[in-house]
């Protein structure tokens, strides 16, 4: 189905903060998922009878154990510094993509069934019944939401806009009001074990192609290995390094690393994807049974490492949440969690990010580069927003910002930050993350890429950059899609080790 | 014993009571509430030092604010660090002998009344002059402020335009807390004072005031980053190991 026609936003040469357009999103809404979807991953089919009471209901719920989002619908005072922050709302002027009205959609309801306030003067403080014009506005604003944090980073009592968001997808759920996109991916990575949906012997095969291209590039035997029983690190990354471009480059790099460092490394079939869109649809259930696979994969394979790819949300969930899901780290004392940390290698962080792994690598000498075949490449550096918000590598705060830079910086001559209140935690979403990677919210995805897009005008005017390097498949993904409706080249965005494939020393060909 | 003093003791019993079993009951239910999973919003501490350096940042400095909104930042913060002079200048109605550091605090609590009040303004004008702010802004948002200002003016009123007796206020309130009540002056101003001090009391268990113990609460803030270390398991989610 074709998406309505939409004008791309005027790229400025200093960001300016729209005037409120009321009303100018409410048309954007994905596509909503079948009674065949939604009952495949284990949620009522569609909306019936008495919605209402169980959406409140299953707030209750959430209220009882999330403590982020009791305080949360509790603390916001309404003082409007997130109201400039999210991407959404700077590409969009619609108000309700103002981080505080977005929350105040599901604060309007919780005001109304469980305060004192919202009880008996609803008016005074803005309390509403649940009702479908107000789950509409929910289906609408709380999929305008790339769950990317940034608010949170200025709101003064850090209020978490994606707890909320993930809280309402959730309830959505419940009642049987399911996003196609997010969804139809969970039951897949079920069904199949990834998110694309690609099967054990396709895998398979691509590999067999990926270390046929390697050679026939560099002249040496590179091994992309499947299911080893016994390798050393178990890689797990986004299903997109597979086969989409230039995801795979990456993959390319990843393999091109573990050779040259002589370590024995294996992907998954049964684990073939490191993206849990658990997450996006905030359903805890989901978010550890996808982890599950990651966790038996590594069992099964006896691995003594488990290493993650290039993928913004998956690294949040590695680092944030495997341990507490299924185990994944360190430190556990339960049955559960020593069954499979006694077989981890104590000495390595567990989880690590291919990152941090090549850093290491890098730190101790085991990697050598030419880094001038990467000269044609004026190289810039997007944070992703999970991985800048959500994460960390190495063991100081901020790793997660330096790291990726030493490593670009170590197999490339030419790197320019773009501005400051752009990157870091400042950072702005690629626009396509939290389950928005979808082609019926093209119109969403394009206006939200406006922040990053002047960002990255302005280094590519003073510095000539041609290539702008990140590591989330999402990221990747969205701006292949985007960058043309700038006017700039889909070609300019790939991966960190993209480049580090480029320019590493593989030893003499065989 | 007149019934306007009977009236007004048992408003400040009642007041006092709502906002102090009102708040507790808030925090006893931020207690009992888990939260599953490590949210921190990064660059996070990684140690619990860190977290309580990061707490005390964003108390005294508003840190976050400063980052988001520098004129948010200076009304805010002024309003704030004013209300706690005045807060601190006001114990002396409540003690006998008054501390010194309390007699310290007398001369800038006095002056800062009209800093808080300039605060307040400030982040009024924001409600009306901003479009963003003014689309969020909800009745309650204009009334509190409203409340906080006449507070403050009514206050200001009395310690520069029109005095009070404010050793009998001293009796009555010290007589309010041995439970030996004391005759309350029934100057209208001083009783619109109190008056609105004591609907800010009852609303504040029950209104976004709750944004003052809320942040200590807030798990972006408090969480330690150290997940890869330690496993972070809530009780109902480690039912789901089993």
């Amino acid at each position: 189905m074709a998406t309505a026609a939409f004008e791309t936003p005027k790229l400025k040469p200093y960001p300016v903060i729209p005037l409120i357009a009321e009303g100018s999103m409410a048309h954007s809404k994905p596509f909503v998922a079948s009674a065949a979807i939604q009952q495949a991953v284990g949620f009522p089919g569609e909306l019936a009878e008495g919605w209402e009471q169980r959406a409140i209901a299953k707030m209750g719920e959430l209220l009882g154990k999330y403590r982020s989002l009791q305080v949360y619908m509790d603390a916001c005072v309404h003082c409007g510094a997130c109201s400039d922050k999210c991407h959404y709302f700077l590409g969009t002027g619609d108000p309700k993509n103002m981080p505080v009205a977005r929350q105040d959609l599901m604060r309007a309801v919780y005001r109304r069934y469980f305060t004192f306030a919202g009880k008996h003067f609803p008016k005074l403080v803005g309390a509403v019944d649940m009702t479908k014009q107000v789950l509409d506005d929910w289906y609408a604003y709380y999929h305008q939401c790339s769950e990317c944090r940034r608010c949170s980073v200025f709101c003064p009592y850090g209020i978490d806009t994606a707890e909320i968001t993930m809280a309402a997808r959730e309830i959505m759920d419940a009642v049987g009001l399911g996003q196609k996109y997010s969804n139809e991916i969970i039951g897949k990575v079920h069904r199949i074990g990834n998110n694309l949906g690609l099967p054990g012997p396709a895998l398979e095969d691509t590999l067999l192609g990926l270390e046929e291209d390697v050679k026939e590039d560099t002249g040496v035997d590179v091994r992309y290995p499947l299911d080893v029983q016994g390798a050393e690190v178990l890689l797990v990354t986004p299903s997109a390094d597979f086969f989409a471009e230039p995801h795979v480059e990456s993959l390319i790099g990843y393999g091109k690393v573990f050779h040259a460092a002589g370590i024995s490394w294996t992907l998954s079939s049964k684990a073939s994807e490191a993206g849990n869109f658990g997450m996006f649809i905030g359903n805890y259930e989901q978010l550890r049974k996808i982890a599950l696979r990651i966790r038996e994969a590594a069992l099964e394979l006896g691995v003594k490492r488990i290493v993650v790819g290039e993928c913004g949300h998956a690294w949040r969930v590695a680092y944030s949440f495997w341990n507490t899901l299924v185990g994944i780290g360190s430190g556990g004392t339960d049955p559960f969690a020593i069954q499979l940390q006694s077989q981890l290698d104590g000495r390595y962080k567990q989880p690590m990010h291919i990152c941090e792994l090549t850093y290491d690598l890098i730190q101790r000498g085991a990697l050598k580069f030419d880094k001038e075949k990467n000269d044609d490449r004026i190289i810039t550096f997007h944070d992703s927003c999970n991985v800048a918000r959500a994460s960390r590598m190495g063991d100081l705060p901020g790793g997660q910002f330096v790291i990726p830079r030493e490593i670009i910086k170590a197999v490339a001559n030419r790197f320019h930050d773009m501005a400051p209140e752009t990157i870091h935690e400042s950072t702005f979403c690629c626009g396509g993350g939290g389950g928005l990677l979808t082609d019926d919210l093209i119109e969403l995805r394009v206006k939200g890429a406006l922040p990053r897009m002047e960002a990255l005008k302005n280094v590519v005017d003073q510095h000539g950059v041609n290539f702008m390097a990140t590591i989330c498949a999402i990221c990747k993904a969205q701006f292949s899609k985007v960058l043309p409706y700038y006017g700039f080249d889909m070609g300019m965005v790939g991966g960190v080790h993209q480049l580090v494939s480029k320019s590493i020393r593989l030893g003499e060909p065989h | 014993m007149s019934a306007l003093t009977i009236a007004y003791a048992l408003l400040f019993y009642a007041a006092t009571a709502m906002l102090v079993v009102g708040v507790a009951l808030k925090i006893r239910s931020y207690l009992r509430t888990p939260a599953p999973l490590k949210i921190p919003t990064t660059p996070a501490p990684t140690t619990q030092g860190g977290v309580a350096l990061r707490l005390a940042r964003e108390v005294v400095l508003f840190e976050s604010l400063f980052k988001s909104s520098k004129w948010t930042w200076i009304f805010g913060w002024m309003f704030h660090a004013a209300l706690l002079l005045v807060l601190l200048r006001h114990l002396r109605y409540f003690q006998e002998p008054v501390w010194t550091p309390v007699l310290w605090v007398q001369f800038f609590g006095t002056y800062a009344g009209f800093a808080m009040v300039a605060g307040l303004a400030g982040l009024w004008a924001r409600r009306f002059l901003v479009d963003r702010v003014r689309y969020i802004s909800t009745p309650s948002d204009h009334l509190h402020l409203a409340l906080l200002l006449a507070i403050g003016a009514s206050g200001l009123t009395m310690r520069f335009v029109a005095h009070t007796d404010i050793v009998a206020l001293k009796a009555f309130m010290l007589g309010l807390m041995r439970f030996d009540w004391q005759p309350l002056p029934g100057d209208p101003l001083l009783l619109l004072h109190l008056t609105l001090v004591a609907l800010l009391m009852f609303v504040f268990p029950i209104s976004k005031l709750l944004h003052a113990p809320g942040l200590f609460f807030s798990p972006t803030r408090y969480q330690v980053d150290n997940p890869r270390e330690v496993r972070h398991v809530a009780a109902w989610a480690a039912a789901l190991d089993k």
